[in-house]
């Protein structure tokens, strides 16, 4: 069955844990291994958990466990809201279930077969979202006092788990696309120069893609990263589809790196917060687990697991058509949306062959600034006037997700609109703020400046200070201001700005984002 | 042995006619075609299990759709019909002399070739001998996109608000038809029923979306007994003309149209909708002519 997924092995060998490796980071180069062959047999029609949980239901244990629901029973209104299938599949791990703390049957088969759709030595299945993805992948290659190379526009996620675990961040400026307002990849060059000047740092951590779908050249740093004894961690909560489409920017996995962390609900269509977990050959994969069960419940939701089971055995039979009539409906709105003028849907023409080495055409970018309305102006006209909800606008841009769920009236109507918008909306567009880079000032560590002592300020008054808190339009979720960081005047003008645009700001302790807390 | 169709109008509410005969089934790719032959309503067309005419009431809706506009508008020439694949609206916009073109879009190409082969009744005029009129089978949202300052007259005679025509009910596709309009045109749509519950719903979405791009909007109503409650709407929103103050009775009584349901009463008749229907449009208004006949 692994014949029908093209790319998913793609170009190379397949990488199996080297199961003498003690530390995480003790590299030895994989050489070919028994279990590789293993894994390209495995059958990708089979979802152990989703078997399991059906071979379940015709046992009819009487539970004397959790859920005290009682697959159902004990509360009505909820089983009349979400239906009894779901409600009977709600179940605790048990031993026909495995556990997905220690797997050993099921969840362990289950994990296998991801891990081969993947072309990752191993997959976690993961109950906590993309962010405890994140948050583990980072705990398990940093600890206290460790630099990570890292780009600003990660997400919020990343520098939670350097709060958590006393990481030293070591920012690389992703370029910026004037015209565009967005934060694009990592330079090769840029990444390099980190590295030169921070050779003691313990790994690299890249988006693929960004939220808005640009890919930094990751095989390139990979490479890079590895000649200096650095894993690569890579961010791949809008990346899923990148292992099962045909041709798709790099995966990951494919391009070598050491961890990524895989939204399958944002592309894979499986549950909202279920998500995986990869691992390349070089990491001790125990050693990760390990992490992950610091942070993740020891309860993990059977529904959330089988829809990733079924989520995989889906794109590993179905990806490369599921996502090439993705790609033909993207690209289709996007044609019809630059033919309405003033909007530019952008694609590949960016692709510059270093900060946007690729990018990923299932993303629906929309750059709005020169009907004079900001992204996120864009994205409350559509859902307020015209009933469309949209991923997010930001200052100069809107994104909508196109997913394997979408059909084709409802491109027609998101065209429609945008098109009734800027007939109806346009203006002049002087006066609207050119988003640049402002480059972080880091005085203090993330961990050091949360948990210091500190004072709340009105957000206007506390230029020159350093901040111990977050600040962030949510979506997309990239801070502004990080926990350590300078607040300049600069900062403070694009904070007040996405206020008044309308961005939902959120990360500090006051729910307005009218004070903020600084260090004393 | 008996042979019964049954709409559901409501979840509580069935519609039965007795059905002599299957003339046609199958699934186009948008939606089920079927075909019946009954002995009360002779052939009728269904689109998704929903009645869509009836060769016994089809008169009523489509001269309601067609005369009320064609008798306000002094000189439509250039009409748009989005969805009317049976052909029905066509048939009354050929009566008029004036009218130099109409353009049909119709999604679901085979639709018209069902109707042209099983209700001769409406569709004969798709064979297109008049030369008048221009077919496009797409998405009557994206063909709407393309257009601007074209027509005299567009008239959405559409499914319901699901299925294929959910676009035709949308802000986005009302604001389009204002585009394509010219500065005295008038749109003219099928607004659904004011009665059971999750119709009017439907009704009163459709007024707050048309209100939304033009100033003067009305709707009037018809009896069609095979419809859900038989109480039907029209929405009338024009650019400029007024649909009983530039109605004029003389000028279309010497057009010397034949008709069977439409008369000048009827369309002075037409637009005064019951206290209930004025409620219910009023509701949705921020600020239009409902509210004021209700003193609000």
């Amino acid at each position: 069955m692994i014949g029908q997924t093209p790319g998913a092995f793609a170009g190379a060998s397949i990488p199996c844990r080297n199961a003498d490796m003690q530390g995480l980071r003790s590299f030895t180069e994989p050489d070919a291994c028994p279990a590789a062959k293993e894994k390209c047999e495995m059958d990708q029609n089979r979802a152990p958990v989703y078997e399991a949980l059906t071979r379940l239901k015709t046992m009819r244990i009487v539970p004397f466990d959790v859920p005290g629901h009682k697959r159902g029973r004990g509360n009505k209104e909820l089983t009349d809201f979400l239906g009894p299938r779901c409600m009977e599949v709600d179940v605790n791990s048990m031993k026909p279930l495995d556990n997905l703390c220690h797997p050993v049957s099921v969840i362990k088969e289950a994990e296998e077969l991801a891990a081969g759709a993947f072309g990752a030595a191993h997959a976690f299945f993961m109950v906590g979202g993309t962010t405890s993805a994140v948050q583990s992948m980072i705990l398990s290659a940093v600890k206290e006092g460790d630099e990570i190379i890292l780009p600003r526009n990660v997400h919020r996620s990343v520098i939670n788990a350097m709060i958590l675990c006393g990481a030293v961040p070591v920012y690389v400026n992703p370029e910026t696309n004037a015209r565009l307002g967005i934060s694009l990849g990592m330079r090769v060059s840029e990444v390099e120069r980190a590295i030169m000047e921070h050779p003691s740092a313990k790994a690299v951590v890249v988006n693929n893609p960004t939220y808005y779908g640009i890919c930094s050249d990751i095989r390139s740093i990979v490479k890079l990263a590895h000649e200096h004894n650095m894993l690569v961690l890579a961010d791949e909560a809008h990346g899923t589809h990148f292992y099962f489409g045909k041709d798709m920017p790099a995966a990951a996995m494919h391009a070598g790196a050491d961890i990524a962390a895989v939204s399958m609900h944002k592309s894979g269509g499986s549950l909202t917060q279920s998500s995986f977990l990869l691992t390349g050959p070089r990491v001790n994969s125990d050693h990760v687990r390990q992490m992950i069960n610091l942070t993740q419940t020891t309860s993990g939701s059977y529904l959330l697991m089988s829809s990733l089971d079924i989520s995989r055995r889906n794109l590993a039979l179905n990806g490369v058509r599921i996502f090439d009539r993705i790609r033909s409906l993207v690209s289709y709105a996007r044609e019809e949306i630059n033919e309405i003028g003033d909007y530019y849907a952008y694609s590949r023409e960016l692709v510059n062959g270093d900060s946007i080495f690729d990018f990923d055409e299932t993303k629906l970018s929309v750059h709005t600034l020169d009907t004079g309305l900001a992204g996120i102006e864009v994205y409350d006209i559509l859902r307020d006037d015209y009933d469309i909800q949209t991923e997010f606008g930001d200052m100069g841009n809107l994104l909508a997700y196109v997913s394997v769920g979408d059909r084709e009236k409802d491109i027609e109507r998101l065209i429609s609109a945008l098109s009734e918008i800027r007939r109806r909306f346009k203006r002049d567009k002087t006066g609207m703020l050119e988003t640049e880079y402002i480059n972080p000032m880091v005085m203090e560590t993330p961990r050091t400046a949360f948990y210091a002592d500190k004072e709340q300020l009105p957000i206007e008054r506390s230029a020159g200070r350093v901040c111990s808190e977050f600040v962030m339009c949510y979506p997309p979720g990239i801070p502004i201001l990080a926990p350590g960081e300078l607040i300049t005047d600069q900062i403070i003008a694009y904070i007040a700005y996405a206020k008044e645009k309308g961005c939902t700001l959120l990360g500090t302790e006051d729910i307005d984002t009218e004070l903020i807390n600084v260090l004393k | 042995m008996e042979l019964w169709f049954t709409e559901n109008h409501t979840k509580n509410v069935r519609f039965s006619v007795k059905v002599t005969k299957q003339l046609y089934s199958h699934r186009s790719e948008f939606q089920s075609i079927d075909v019946f032959e009954s002995p009360e309503f002779g052939r009728f067309l269904t689109l998704d299990g929903y009645m869509m005419l009836t060769e016994k009431d089809e008169f009523i809706y489509h001269e309601m759709i067609t005369h009320v506009p064609m008798a306000v508008h002094p000189h439509a020439e250039n009409i748009l019909v989005i969805g009317g694949g049976d052909g029905g609206t066509v048939r009354e916009l050929l009566k008029y002399d004036c009218v130099k073109s109409i353009d049909l879009v119709e999604i679901d190409e085979e639709v018209v070739e069902v109707c042209m082969k099983y209700l001769p009744q409406t569709a004969s005029c798709l064979d297109n001998s008049s030369g008048k009129i221009r077919f496009y089978f797409e998405d009557g949202l994206k063909y709407i996109r393309h257009c601007s300052n074209m027509y005299d007259l567009i008239i959405v005679d559409s499914t319901d608000p699901f299925g294929p025509g959910e676009g035709l009910f949308t802000m986005e596709f009302y604001g389009n038809c204002f585009k394509a309009l010219k500065d005295d045109g008038i749109m003219v749509n099928q607004h659904e029923s004011p009665f059971y519950d999750e119709d009017a719903f439907a009704m009163q979405r459709a007024h707050k979306r048309i209100v939304n791009s033009f100033d003067m909007c009305r709707v009037y109503q018809a009896h069609i007994p095979t419809y859900p409650s038989g109480h039907w709407l029209f929405g009338f929103a024009s650019k400029k003309y007024h649909p009983l103050r530039d109605f004029s009775e003389k000028r279309w009584a010497e057009l010397g149209i034949e008709t069977k349901y439409y008369t000048p009463h009827v369309h002075k008749g037409a637009f005064y909708v019951p206290a209930y229907v004025e409620k219910l449009l009023s509701d949705v208004e921020p600020d239009g002519y409902y509210k004021k006949l209700n003193g609000e």
